[in-house]
């Protein structure tokens, strides 16, 4: 803006009323300069001025300590007379509320008044103490100086050189077994490995989440979604890493009127006759997508709002995921049971830095 | 032959009175198997009549208000889908809940009050059942709240909550529609709608959820509807939306005011 200030138009630039004559970022333009504008004028309360007034804030803050007492009596009563029955949950809502209305008077009270009694009553004369400088004297300097060396002096701290150097080799090495300890936090060999695979293998049963029944293919009716999980996971137990599987393995599984689906020519065959499923791990940041609505064929992600078209092979159509679903492939057995062909063709869920390796 | 029988005829000894006796058996068995067919005729043809006459009336209602828009033969048109098959259930579900008729076409039919009394939609139900098998309402003992709350919410958890909230608060879907919130509802449209998926919702047919497990969940969002938030003020159960605007607003906006009011002047 230097070159234009003056040719500015009227109102849009301050003027200078001299050119500078100094490197710009350490110049101090005095004309400009904004003016010292002193104290301001004292300012009197009407708690100063009228001693009725004086007596109405006096029993204001009275009252507020009152309050506060009442308060705190009340919070005492009232843990007695709103008691937490065992078993019945209502009770420890009455008996919080209860209480925390208490508490709360018992508090505000207090740090109300206070706050009132020190705006209002107690003197209120602006007083003004200018700021010291804030290099010491000379004499405390040279003292300052003297004590570092003494110390030195005595301790020996440059004298003693090894046991200075060991004292800091010692303090250097310290926290190294930390290092060692939080890098054994993260699993022992290559954790990507283990979210390239998921439970589903060939011949795996569908099963129905949470009770394990598998699920024949005419149970499925068009428009109908089934929570699926791999029949082997509802064995599992929790200690066995059953929620480390199902975190990777659990399937949306729904049904469409055949014509509906769009299928591309390799992977004609990993519905069967309209049932398709897909992981239900959000390729972004993994959430559960299950939203699924019946006549638009639309998955939603309920986090961050992304949309899956089912009948293209879910393909996002709205939102952050960058990747379809990944798609199981499934069949039917001899007893007509849906079971899957083989594991997801790609890893489920979001990115990670070694997905493309 | 005729030579033979007449033979026959001629050396067989025959009574007069055979003949009166063989022509009252006669008359008594048929006349007897006639009274007795007609009786049990007029029973079943008095059900089927009533029956009839319920269909009809179902027929008169819906062509006067759902025909324009599904077909005077529930074919359906492009502003309606065809309701061929689709069960007594689902004409309770949508006409009970005053969603159908619809007030005007958008992205969802919503919840309304009924435009139709309880008989006039069993007959418009019986009219479109007729037209082919569908679901049916269901035994009165899978609507009592008496099943097993926590398995209910189990199911609720993995089945339901993603899109009607977990407390039943409901929330949104694209493109304005949304999953509806589900306290304080009967329970046979709660029923009707798993067993139907009306709208955008999925079906979840017996298969899927069995209709003990349905009654969990009956059970369930009746727990949920008759219980108030153990945890006080539930600003609506809509979970971190709701409860981080009041925090920020209401909580942060106190703490201002608050030292604000500390380091004013006092007047």
């Amino acid at each position: 803006m230097a070159e234009h200030h003056d040719s500015a138009a009227d109102g849009s630039a301050v003027e200078l009323s001299e050119p500078r004559t100094v490197t710009s970022g350490t110049a101090v333009i005095s004309a400009d300069r904004f003016e010292n504008p002193g104290l301001p004028v004292d300012h009197q309360r009407v708690t100063d001025l009228d001693p009725a007034q004086e007596r109405k804030a006096e029993r204001r803050i009275i009252w507020l300590f009152w309050l506060s007492l009442i308060g705190s009596v009340f919070a005492i009563a009232a843990y007695f007379i709103w008691p937490i029955e065992p078993g019945n949950m209502t009770s420890t809502r009455m008996n919080n509320l209860m209480l925390g209305i208490g508490i709360t008077l018992g508090l505000f009270g207090i740090g109300l008044g206070a706050v009132n009694w020190a705006k209002s009553l107690m003197h209120g004369h602006e007083e003004v103490e200018p700021r010291h400088d804030t290099r010491g004297t000379e004499a405390t300097r040279a003292r300052a100086v003297e004590i570092f060396q003494q110390a030195n002096a005595e301790s020996g701290f440059t004298r003693r050189r090894l046991l200075r150097n060991s004292l800091i080799g010692a303090l250097v090495v310290a926290p190294l077994p930390a290092v060692v300890l939080f890098r054994d936090l993260a699993p022992a060999d290559e954790p990507h490995e283990l979210l390239r695979h998921t439970m589903w293998e060939k011949g795996t049963r569908l099963a129905l989440d949470p009770s394990g029944a598998p699920i024949k293919a005419s149970d499925v009716t068009v428009g109908s979604v089934f929570h699926v999980i791999p029949e082997s996971l509802a064995k599992l137990g929790h200690g066995d890493g059953y929620l480390e599987e199902k975190a990777k393995a659990v399937v949306l599984m729904m049904r469409l009127r055949p014509e509906e689906l769009n299928e591309a020519e390799d992977r004609k065959d990993w519905s069967y006759d309209g049932i398709v499923a897909y992981s239900k791990i959000c390729t972004h940041v993994g959430c559960p997508v299950a939203l699924y609505e019946q006549q638009t064929h639309h998955l939603l992600c309920p986090c961050h709002q992304s949309e899956f078209d089912v009948a293209n092979h879910c393909e996002v159509i709205f939102g952050p995921a960058a990747r379809p679903l990944p798609q199981l492939p499934i069949t039917v057995d001899a007893e007509g049971y849906l079971v899957a062909q083989s594991d997801f063709h790609e890893p489920v869920g979001p990115s990670f830095w070694e997905r493309e390796r | 032959m005729a030579k033979i029988s007449r033979k026959h005829r001629s050396t067989g000894r025959r009574s007069p009175l055979a003949t009166v006796a063989l022509l009252a058996i006669g008359l008594l068995t048929t006349g007897g198997a006639y009274a007795l067919a007609t009786t049990t005729a007029t029973a079943e043809s008095q059900a089927a009549a009533a029956n009839e006459q319920l269909i009809e009336e179902g027929k008169k209602l819906f062509a006067a208000n759902c025909a324009s828009c599904h077909g005077l033969n529930l074919e359906g048109s492009k502003e309606g889908p065809a309701l061929v098959g689709v069960g007594a259930l689902a004409v309770d579900f949508q006409v009970g809940t005053g969603r159908m008729p619809m007030a005007f076409q958008g992205p969802q039919a919503a919840r309304k009050a009924p435009q139709f009394t309880q008989d006039q939609i069993d007959a418009m139900a019986a009219y479109v059942a007729s037209s082919g098998p569908g679901p049916a309402l269901p035994d009165e003992r899978f609507l009592e709240a008496t099943g097993d709350a926590a398995k209910g919410a189990e199911l609720f958890r993995i089945n339901c909550a993603m899109c009607h909230n977990v407390a039943g608060a409901g929330g949104a879907l694209t493109e304005g529609k949304w999953a509806p919130q589900l306290k304080g509802l009967d329970a046979r449209y709660i029923y009707g709608a798993m067993v139907t998926g009306p709208q955008a919702m999925p079906v979840f047919n017996d298969l899927n959820i069995s209709p003990e497990e349905k009654r969990d969940i009956i059970t369930y969002l009746d727990y949920v509807s008759e219980n108030p938030s153990v945890g006080g003020f539930d600003l609506g159960s809509l979970g971190p939306v709701s409860e981080g605007l009041f925090i920020w607003i209401f909580g942060l906006g106190g703490l201002v005011a608050i030292t604000v009011w500390l380091t004013a002047r006092s007047n």
